[in-house]
């Protein structure tokens, strides 16, 4: 299968290839093996992500292996110098990271929930993301860095954020935010490979899942979406678990004969302005659907680009749904009306085709 | 001992309410009656319970996500405690915090926080409060951390903060061992986290934190020392969870059982026991008699809990910002 061909699938089972359903959580443990076996540069870093030391052999127990188990036994093939348990410091770690890639090596992050990015920000924004252009070409940072994301899990507002959009608001930074374990594979291994630092937000609603992942290695452009659904209707704009969200009401909308097209973005910064557009054309009318809060969004990004170059293909305003313009509370049916539903998107769609 | 008899009183009925706090808890997260996630402190109960003993809802403590210890020693009432955990309207953050944000502002209590180290400069703050009113002798800060959040850049700024500044703070470390897994001997690259104390100029000490009388004693000087206008103090707890990191966590995985009962034959609440029959400050009567008002008071506490309503769902628009000019609603 080339890269193009994996670019464009139509959802899971595609005819002739090789392959099996398998959880998103062992697809991305075993990218992360595979990267590792390839590239020697590789090497992980993290908390806990073996976890526990032996105290009188000082051995590695892999108790932990990982935040919800992302690499549970890596340590035992690779030691701990290549996966490397680090204390609680994530300023000193990811700049450690930083200063690895600037000088030869391709680091890893583990930086466990995605809420705790804030506490390495600096590090990411002036230091990662600006070497390169700041001196003039002469460096780069092949550094990766991944995360959990969401709300959904009684973790309250300091561990269910969704905020990716102000990683892409980053010039300098990649952002790539995987629907499925299909995806994962792809974008793991393509943002590993990348030699600028990338960012794979990975939401934790997704970990459990499983989905077709072909045998085959195989990476995902950065910067490319894909049909998850044809339809020509209405084009649902998913990313990260959103496309999961957008599959579920495209299926109650096909109940009451509304054909949705469902997009998923894969990449968040480079994004796929053309996929955008083509369906927009197609549909004519469109509806962007966001976890992360609306405010200089993702959501309103894309909304400004399909209004500038996909203006004259609308038949209707532009509209989002997203969770709202507050953190995420712990109570679950407060969590669950922060979270946007498929029935949010029905609800939606059939507004803005008249068919309420 | 240097103790009244009311605070001794104070002190046993704390520590039996964390204990029996976190037992009951964790029971009712596993039933599936919490809504999330919940860290217990169990085993940890003298280190706040010794050093809140010297404090009044004027003094203000920073917590962290093992914070119901903290609060308890604060004064916070169980049954809004254990409302906010399930998720209810009547809980200590009307169920939008639960348990990793309990706080309460009318007691003093900055707030439990779920990022690690982030509540520190909290405290440092609240003490630049007091040395700008001139009300240092009244009220002083204390910031609650473990041996893991030491390694966070943050504790070092704020403990140099405080030393340059010759605030009123108590950074009170409680050194459990473990990080989540990580053990402090892997992690802190000192045999002691006190050890940073003289780094910034300020007296550490490491104190038995099994030992409710020891930490009373040690953070009753540091308090003086905060009260009197001398600046900061570090103190080390040296203590143990008796659970897992958090609900689901398996201990059996990283430390050995022969720890585990070492520190169980060090237990806080027993200790107290024996220390005050020996000295004959305590009859077994009156301790009894602590111990089932708290087993009453935590039936209470789950039984208002589950009686509790939900939060209207209106409440989740609520409270984003004391003004705000655009709906918060979103865009559905
Ligand atoms: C900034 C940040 N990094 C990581 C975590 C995940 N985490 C939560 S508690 C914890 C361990 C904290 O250890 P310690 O400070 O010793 O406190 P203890 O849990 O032992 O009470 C970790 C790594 C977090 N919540 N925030
Ligand atoms: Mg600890």
């Amino acid at each position: 299968m080339t890269t193009s061909q994996a670019n464009n699938p139509l959802g899971p089972g595609y005819e002739g290839v090789a392959g099996s359903e398998m959880r998103f959580r062992d697809i991305f443990r075993d990218t992360l093996r595979a990267e590792m076996n390839r590239d020697e540069d590789v090497f992980l870093m993290g908390e806990d992500i073996s976890g526990g030391f032996d105290k009188d052999t000082k051995e590695p127990l892999d108790a932990w292996g990982g935040p919800f188990a992302a690499t549970k036994g890596l340590v035992q093939e690779f030691g701990v110098e290549r996966i490397r348990d680090t204390p609680i410091s994530e300023a000193g770690f990811v700049g450690a990271a930083v200063g690895s890639a600037l000088t030869g090596m391709r680091p890893v992050v583990d930086l466990m929930y995605f809420d705790f990015v804030t506490v390495a920000f600096d590090q990411l924004l002036s230091n990662a993301a600006k070497s390169r252009y700041m001196f003039g070409g002469q460096t780069k940072v092949p550094l990766t860095l991944f995360a959990r994301s969401g709300a959904g899990t009684g973790h309250a507002a300091q561990h269910s954020e969704s905020f990716y959009s102000m990683l892409a608001h980053i010039p300098g930074l990649k952002v790539v935010v995987p629907s499925d374990p299909y995806s994962v594979k792809g974008l793991l291994a393509a943002a590993i490979r990348d030699d600028d630092p990338v960012f794979l937000v990975n939401d934790k609603k997704l970990i459990n899942l499983t989905g077709f992942v072909p045998d085959e290695e195989y990476v995902i452009e950065l910067g490319k979406g894909r049909y998850m659904r044809r339809g020509t209707d209405v084009t649902l704009v998913g990313m990260s678990y959103t496309s999961v969200v957008c599959q579920k009401a495209a299926e109650q909308l096909a109940e009451s004969g509304i054909d949705a097209e469902v997009i998923d973005m894969m990449s968040l910064s480079p994004f796929d302005e053309d996929i955008l557009i083509e369906s927009v054309a197609k549909t004519n009318n469109v509806v962007i659907v966001d976890e992360d809060t609306p405010r200089a969004s993702m959501s309103s990004e894309f909304a400004a680009v399909i209004a500038d170059k996909g203006f004259d293909h609308l038949d209707s305003p532009v509209k989002r749904v997203t969770s709202p313009h507050s953190p995420v509370p712990y109570n679950s049916a407060l969590e669950q009306a922060f979270m946007p539903q498929p029935e949010d998107i029905v609800k939606t769609v059939r507004g803005m085709l008249g068919r309420d | 001992m240097d103790i009244s008899k009311e605070k001794l009183e104070w002190i046993y009925t704390t520590m039996y309410r964390i204990r029996r706090f976190e037992e009951t808890m964790l029971e009712q997260t596993l039933k599936g009656n919490s809504m999330g996630v919940a860290h217990t402190s169990d085993g940890q109960e003298a280190p706040p319970t010794g050093i809140c003993a010297h404090l009044t809802d004027k003094d203000w403590i920073g917590s962290t996500h093992r914070g119901h210890g903290h609060c308890i020693s604060k004064g916070l009432d169980t049954s809004a405690m254990m409302a906010e955990v399930f998720g209810k309207s009547t809980g200590q953050c009307g169920g939008k915090g639960g348990s990793m944000h309990i706080s309460d502002f009318s007691k003093g209590m900055l707030g439990a926080n779920g990022i690690v180290g982030a509540s520190i400069p909290l405290a440092v703050g609240a003490a630049l409060t007091a040395k700008l009113k001139g009300i240092e002798n009244e009220s002083v800060g204390v910031s609650f951390f473990g041996d893991g959040a030491s390694s966070q850049g943050v504790l070092h700024e704020s403990m140099n903060l405080a030393s340059v500044w010759k605030l009123p703070v108590i950074f009170a470390c409680e050194n459990n061992g473990y990080a989540e897994a990580t053990p402090s001997w892997y992690a802190v690259s000192t045999e002691d986290v006190s050890a940073r104390a003289e780094g910034y100029g300020m007296p550490g000490v490491v104190v038995d934190g099994m030992d409710v009388f020891a930490v009373y004693d040690a953070a009753g000087e540091a308090i003086a020392r905060a009260r009197a206008g001398e600046g900061p103090s570090f103190l080390e707890l040296k203590t143990y969870r008796y659970h897992g990191h958090f609900h689901a966590d398996d201990t059996s995985k990283y430390r050995k059982p022969e720890e585990e009962e070492y520190y169980k034959s060090l237990d806080a609440i027993k200790h107290f026991e024996r220390t005050v029959s020996k000295q004959k400050l305590m009859t077994e009567k009156k301790l009894k008699s602590i111990r089932d008002s708290v087993e009453q008071e935590m039936l209470d506490a789950v039984e208002f809990a589950l009686s509790s309503p939900m939060p209207e769902i209106s409440t989740l628009y609520d409270d984003v910002y004391v003004n705000y000019s655009n709906p918060i609603a979103g865009l559905r």
